[in-house]
C-alpha cells in the first residue's frame, strides 16, 4: 500500500497516548457507531509507486496520439515553448494555496498582476480578473454581470461554441433568467435578427470572434447595434487571434472573455483550461473572482494583494453575484509566461502562420473536385467544408495519424495552427484526394 | 522586485517558430487590430530568471508547514505530476473520436468508481472545475429534481450560519432564497432552529460534516431525515471529507449529492489558487440530471463548463487514489484526525481551543480572551507565524467564533513538524505577554510588511502602466 | 463625535435631515466607526424609488460590506458623486457626507432623536 503518512506505528501510539487515547477508533467517538463503515471500502488495495506508474502509463497508452491535429472547435494545438512547460511545474507555484497571506505570496500575486496587465494589453480593456474556470464559464459570468432588475434577458449568437451556449443557458436557468439565441445567416450572426431581438429587457449580447465556424463577424457593427439598444456587449475572443484582429475595446465591447487554453496549455482532453475575463473600468466592481491590486506595505515598499474583496462570496455570502473562489491561477501564470516568451512579434507570428496555414489548407482542399467552403466570409484559422464521403475522409486521415476536422451539421470544421508544416498539410490533402478520387 | 514589463528591451526575443512555409494572408483592414500590442520583449534567460525570482517569493505546501484550516494542504506527491504530464494524456484533443480516447474515459470511469465508494454515491461527474463550481452543480441537481416534479414551491435552501461563504452564494446563484439556521455553541445544527424552518417551501439543505469548526455533528441522521421528511434534499459540502474518508460515508449519513475537492482531499496541488476539480456525486435518482457537454454528448442537460472538466486534475487524483487504495484512504483520514488532536493538545497549554473536546481533522482557537489580556489579535499572531516560516492558519473563520484561528495540519506532517509548530505558538504566546508591540508590527522578516489593503481598495491599481 | 441635534436617526444607523420636502440620508458616526475604513459606496441611480426599511445601496470596507437601509420612502433626486472618488469622507465627516437626497417623500420610518439614538447606541455598544 502506498502512503504519505510520515508517522510510524510507534509514533502513532505515542501520539494517541499524548491525547489520552489508547486506540484510533476513539478518535471517532463523536460519530454514531451504527454509521461507521464496518468493512473496508470496496476499492482496490493500495499500490507502490512503481505499480501505479505502470498502471497509469498503460492507461495513457490506450489513447491515440496524433502526429497532426487539424481539429480545433474550442481547443487548439499550438506550439508550447519548453520554458512554458517547465516553470509552472516549480513546486512553489504548484503547491501554494490562494495567496491569502500577501506577506508570503508576493511571487504568485505579482504573476497574477502581470497576467492581468497582459490580458488588458491583449484585449485593450481596462481591467482583468485573475481568471475563471474556462471560456464557457467566463461568458456565463459576464452575462450575470450585465443583468439588473430591469434588464434580465441574455442574447447569444448561435455561432458561439455549443458548450459555451449550453453553459450560459445553465447559469441563466439557475438565476431564473431567459437566454435567447440569435440565429445565423451564412455562418455569421444575422444582424437583422439581432436588431429585432434587442428589446428593452435585453441586458447583454454575447458574440464569439472568430465564431464557432471560424468566420469573422462584423463585430464593430454588431456592437454598435447593441449599444444603441442600451444593452451591454460581451465579446468572446480567441486570445491568439487578438495579435491580428481588432481588439474587443476597438469593437466597443463592455466585457471581453475568452478561452485561454491556446496560451501555452496543452489540449489535455479538455482541461485544465483558462477563463479570461476583462472589462471596462466602469464594470470593474462587477467582475467576479479574485483580482490582484498594487499597494504599498507598512514601510512604503511596493506590494501586491488580493483586492476589492468585498465583491466576493466570503464577504457578501448570498448577495455575491458569483460563488467563485478557486480559479485557474496556475493556468493564468502559464498564459502570462507564454505571452512574455512569445513577445509581441512571436504572438503575431503564431497568429499569422495559423491563419496562413488554414487558408493554404482551405485552398488546397477546395481544389479537389466536390469540395467547397460552406461559408464565404473571411476566416481566421478555422473553416467549414462540404464534401462527399466525409466519414471515409476522416477515417482515412485517422489511419495515417492525422486528426481531421470536426464533423459539424453537414460539413467538417477544420483548423490549422503554426505547428503544422506545409508538408503535413500536403499529405493530409493528398489523403483526402485519394478518398474522393 | 521589478515587474516583467520593466525588464522589457525593445527587439529582444526568443527564436521559437520557423519562417512561414505557406503564402501569407492579409485580412480586410476593418477587421484588423489598430492599437499597438505592448507585450514585454525578453529573451529566455530573462524569463527564466524572472520566474525563478517570483517562485522564491511563494510558499507552497511542498516547501513547508501550511496548516490553513478548511483547505487541506497535504503534501502533493510528485508521481501525480509526472503521470499527468504524460503526452498520452496531455496531447489528447477533447473532441477526438471515442475510440482514440479510451484511456481518458477509463480514467474518469475508474476515478468515478473510487469516489463513489468513498462518498457512498452512485454517479459522478468531473465537469465542475472547483469546489464552489461543484456546489453550483450539486444544487442545480436539486433544482432540476424539484422542477421535473413540478414542485415549484420549493424556493429556499437552508444553510447553517457556520457555513463557508460559497454555500449561500451558490444557493443564490441557483435562484434560491437562503434560510440561515443558527448553530449550537459547538457549531452543530440547532435541531429546533432547523425544525422551525422546515416546510413545503424547502428545496434542500447544504451542510458540511464534520462542520466548519472541526466537529462531527452527532445528529446528522436526524438532520437528513427531517429534511427528507419535508420533501427537501441534502447536499454535502465535501470541504471536510479528509477527516472521514474510509471511516464514514456521506451517502450513509443521508446525503443525496456531494462535491469533493480533488485539490484538497485527493492531494492534487492548488497552483496558487487553481486549477482544482470539484467532482460531484449523487444517488441514483439524481443521475439523470448530471451535467453533460453539448458538443460531445448533445443538448438537453445542464452544463457547467466546456468538455469533460479539468481532466489532468482527475488524472492526478486517480494516481493518488490508486496509490493509497482501500487501506491508505482510511489511514490518511485517521492520521489527519490524530495529527489535529495531537497539535491541539500541544497548543492547549497556551492558546485556548474554541471547543475543548475531540476534534476531527481541524480545530479552532478562540483568541478573544487572549486579545483582551494582551491586546494581541488573531491577525497579529498569524502575521508573527510568517516570521517563523510557517504559513498562518485560516483567520477569522468560522464567523461564529471571534478572533478565530483555524488549524488543519493534515496527515502528511510529521510529529516533529507538529512539535515545532506548537513550540512556535508557545513562544508567541509568551511574546504577546512581554512584547505585544513587536507582534502588532509583524511580520518583520517577510517579503513585505503588512500591505495597505485600504489603499488597494480605495484607489485600485490593477494593472501596470508605462510611466 | 456628537450626533447633531437637528438630525433624526434610524436603528440601522442612518441619519436623515429634511428641508423643504427634500431629505438627505447618510450614515452615523457610530456606523462608520463600526465599519472601519470605507473603501467603496454602491449608490442607487437618480430616479430610483426607495422604500422605508429597504436597502438602497451598500458600503464596503476591506473585509466587510454593510447594507444601507433607507429610513424613508420616495424618489432619489440626487446622489453624492463625490463619494465615488472619496469614500473616506464617510469616515472623516459622516454628518457632512450625505449619500442620497430623496424627494416626493411618502413614508417615514419611526426615527429617534439624537438623545434617544445615543442611548440606543450605548445599549448596542
Amino acid at each position: 500500500m502506498g502512503s504519505y503518512v510520515p508517522a510510524t506505528a510507534s509514533e502513532r501510539r505515542e501520539m494517541l497516548q499524548a491525547i489520552g487515547m489508547s486506540a484510533e477508533t476513539e478518535l471517532y467517538a463523536d460519530v454514531p457507531q451504527a454509521m461507521l463503515l464496518d468493512r473496508p471500502l470496496d476499492i482496490p488495495r493500495g499500490m507502490s509507486e512503481l505499480e501505479v506508474r505502470s498502471r497509469m502509463e498503460a492507461l495513457a497508452a490506450k489513447n491515440k496520439q496524433y502526429d497532426v491535429i487539424l481539429r480545433g472547435a474550442g481547443a487548439y494545438d499550438h506550439y508550447i515553448p519548453s520554458i512554458v512547460k517547465y516553470i509552472p511545474a516549480k513546486e512553489e507555484f504548484l503547491t501554494a494555496y490562494t495567496p491569502y497571506q500577501a506577506e508570503m505570496s508576493q511571487g504568485i500575486l505579482q504573476s497574477i498582476f502581470e497576467y492581468q496587465t497582459m490580458i488588458c494589453q491583449l484585449t485593450g480593456m481596462d481591467v482583468s480578473n485573475a481568471s475563471v474556470y474556462d471560456g464557457a464559464t467566463a461568458a456565463a459570468e459576464a452575462a450575470t454581470m450585465c443583468r439588473d432588475r430591469k434588464r434580465t434577458v441574455t442574447l447569444v449568437s448561435a455561432a458561439v461554441h455549443p458548450d459555451t451556449i449550453n453553459t450560459i443557458r445553465t447559469y441563466c436557468y439557475g438565476a431564473g433568467t431567459e437566454l435567447r439565441v440569435v440565429p445565423c445567416k451564412d455562418g455569421r450572426t444575422d444582424p437583422d435578427a439581432l436588431a429585432q431581438m434587442l428589446t428593452a429587457d435585453v441586458a447583454s449580447f454575447i458574440l464569439q470572434q472568430p465564431n464557432f465556424y471560424g468566420q469573422l463577424e462584423d463585430a464593430k457593427a454588431l456592437g454598435a447595434m447593441v449599444h444603441q439598444a442600451k444593452a451591454q456587449y460581451i465579446m468572446s475572443c480567441n486570445p491568439i487571434s487578438l495579435a491580428l484582429l481588432a481588439t474587443p475595446k476597438e469593437c466597443g465591447a463592455d466585457i471581453a472573455v475568452g478561452e485561454g487554453q491556446c496560451l501555452g496549455m496543452p489540449l489535455s482532453w479538455g482541461g485544465p483550461y483558462l477563463g479570461i475575463m476583462a472589462a471596462t473600468a466602469k464594470m470593474m466592481r462587477k467582475l467576479p473572482g479574485r483580482i490582484v491590486g498594487q499597494t504599498t506595505d507598512s514601510e512604503g515598499n511596493l506590494a501586491y494583494v488580493l483586492s476589492l474583496q468585498a465583491r466576493e462570496q466570503h464577504i457578501r455570502r448570498e448577495k455575491a453575484s458569483s460563488n467563485i473562489c478557486s480559479n485557474e491561477a496556475l493556468c493564468a501564470l502559464t498564459a502570462g509566461l507564454y505571452l512574455a516568451t512569445m513577445g509581441p512579434e512571436g504572438l503575431k507570428q503564431a497568429a499569422k502562420q495559423s491563419m496562413a496555414k488554414a487558408h493554404y489548407l482551405a485552398n488546397a482542399l477546395c481544389e479537389i473536385p466536390g469540395v467547397s467552403l460552406k461559408y464565404n466570409g473571411e476566416f481566421f484559422h478555422e473553416f467549414v467544408t462540404v464534401m462527399p464521403k466525409q466519414e471515409e475522409v476522416l477515417a482515412a486521415l485517422d489511419r495515417e495519424g492525422i486528426l481531421g476536422g470536426l464533423p459539424v451539421e453537414d460539413g467538417i470544421l477544420w483548423c490549422a495552427t503554426e505547428k503544422i508544416s506545409r508538408a503535413q498539410l500536403d499529405r493530409a490533402v493528398s489523403l483526402v484526394k485519394e478518398v474522393l478520387a | 522586485m521589478k515587474l516583467i514589463f520593466e525588464k522589457s528591451v525593445p527587439g529582444r526575443h526568443s527564436s521559437l517558430l520557423p519562417a512561414c512555409d505557406v503564402p501569407e494572408v492579409e485580412l480586410d483592414a476593418s477587421l484588423c487590430r489598430q492599437e499597438a500590442l505592448p507585450l514585454p520583449e525578453l529573451c529566455e534567460t530573462d524569463i527564466s530568471r524572472h520566474y525563478t525570482q517570483l517562485c522564491q517569493r511563494v510558499h507552497g505546501v511542498n516547501c513547508g508547514f501550511y496548516p490553513l484550516g478548511s483547505c487541506t494542504m497535504k503534501y502533493n506527491p510528485r508521481i501525480d505530476e509526472e503521470i499527468a504530464a504524460l503526452p498520452g494524456f496531455t496531447s489528447i484533443h477533447p473532441l477526438a473520436p471515442a475510440d482514440a480516447v479510451q484511456g481518458c474515459t477509463e480514467v474518469l470511469r475508474l476515478a468515478g468508481e473510487y469516489l463513489c465508494q468513498i462518498s457512498g454515491m452512485d454517479g459522478m461527474t468531473f465537469q465542475p472545475a472547483a469546489g464552489a463550481h461543484g456546489e453550483f452543480t450539486g444544487v442545480m441537481l436539486i433544482k432540476q429534481y424539484h422542477d421535473a416534479r413540478g414542485d415549484r414551491a420549493r424556493t429556499k435552501i437552508i444553510v447553517p450560519d457556520s457555513a463557508h461563504g460559497t454555500n449561500p452564494a451558490t444557493a443564490a446563484m441557483c435562484g434560491f432564497e437562503v434560510v440561515n439556521v443558527s448553530s449550537t455553541p459547538d457549531g452543530c445544527v440547532d435541531l429546533d432552529a432547523l425544525k422551525a424552518v422546515l416546510g413545503p417551501d424547502i428545496a434542500g439543505l447544504m451542510l458540511t460534516n464534520p462542520n466548519t469548526v472541526g466537529i462531527f455533528d452527532k445528529n446528522i441522521l436526524e438532520i437528513t431525515r427531517l429534511v427528507h421528511e419535508c420533501g427537501g434534499l441534502c447536499y454535502y459540502d465535501g470541504a471536510n471529507l479528509n477527516a472521514v474518508m474510509g471511516v464514514v460515508r456521506p451517502g450513509d449519513m443521508g446525503f443525496d449529492c456531494i462535491h469533493m475537492n480533488l485539490h484538497k482531499t485527493f492531494a492534487t496541488p492548488h497552483g496558487g489558487g487553481g486549477p482544482g476539480a470539484g467532482a460531484v456525486g449523487c444517488k441514483d435518482f439524481l443521475k439523470q440530471y448530471l451535467p453533460k457537454s453539448a458538443i460531445l454528448e448533445g443538448e438537453g442537460s445542464i452544463q457547467v463548463r466546456s468538455f469533460m472538466g479539468n481532466f489532468l486534475v482527475v488524472v492526478k487524483a486517480l494516481t493518488y487514489l490508486m496509490t493509497l487504495g482501500r487501506e491508505g484512504i482510511r489511514e490518511a483520514a485517521v492520521n489527519a484526525v490524530l495529527n489535529a488532536n495531537y497539535l491541539m493538545q500541544k497548543i492547549k497549554g497556551t492558546f485556548t481551543p474554541a471547543f475543548d473536546r475531540i476534534c476531527m481533522h481541524e480545530f479552532v482557537l478562540d483568541l478573544s480572551e487572549f486579545k483582551k489580556e494582551t491586546g494581541v489579535s488573531a491577525l497579529d499572531v498569524a502575521k508573527s507565524l510568517i516570521d517563523h516560516g510557517m504559513h498562518p492558519p485560516t483567520m477569522y473563520f468560522p464567523l461564529i467564533v471571534h478572533e478565530a484561528l483555524m488549524l488543519e495540519p493534515t496527515e502528511t506532517e510529521s510529529r516533529e513538524t507538529l512539535d515545532e509548530a506548537a513550540e512556535i505558538f508557545r513562544a508567541l504566546f509568551e511574546q504577546a505577554h512581554t512584547d505585544p508591540a513587536y507582534m502588532h508590527q509583524a511580520p518583520h522578516h517577510a517579503q513585505i510588511g503588512r500591505p495597505d489593503e485600504v489603499k488597494a481598495a480605495r484607489s485600485p491599481v490593477l494593472r501596470w502602466n508605462p510611466a | 463625535m456628537k450626533n447633531p441635534k437637528e438630525l433624526q436617526y434610524s436603528k440601522s444607523h442612518e441619519w436623515v435631515k429634511e428641508e423643504n420636502g427634500i431629505a438627505e440620508v447618510g450614515i452615523t458616526d457610530f456606523a462608520q466607526d463600526a465599519l472601519g475604513d470605507v473603501v467603496f459606496v454602491n449608490l442607487p441611480e437618480v430616479g430610483d424609488e426607495v422604500t422605508a426599511g429597504e436597502t438602497f445601496g451598500d458600503v464596503e470596507s476591506v473585509k466587510a460590506v454593510s447594507d444601507l437601509i433607507c429610513p424613508i420612502s420616495g424618489i432619489v433626486c440626487e446622489i453624492n458623486e463625490e463619494l465615488l472618488d472619496s469614500p473616506e469622507l464617510l469616515n472623516s465627516d459622516p454628518y457632512g457626507a450625505w449619500i442620497i437626497r430623496v424627494e416626493k417623500i411618502t413614508e417615514w420610518e419611526k426615527l429617534l432623536d439624537a438623545d434617544a439614538y445615543e442611548v440606543f447606541c450605548a445599549e448596542e455598544g
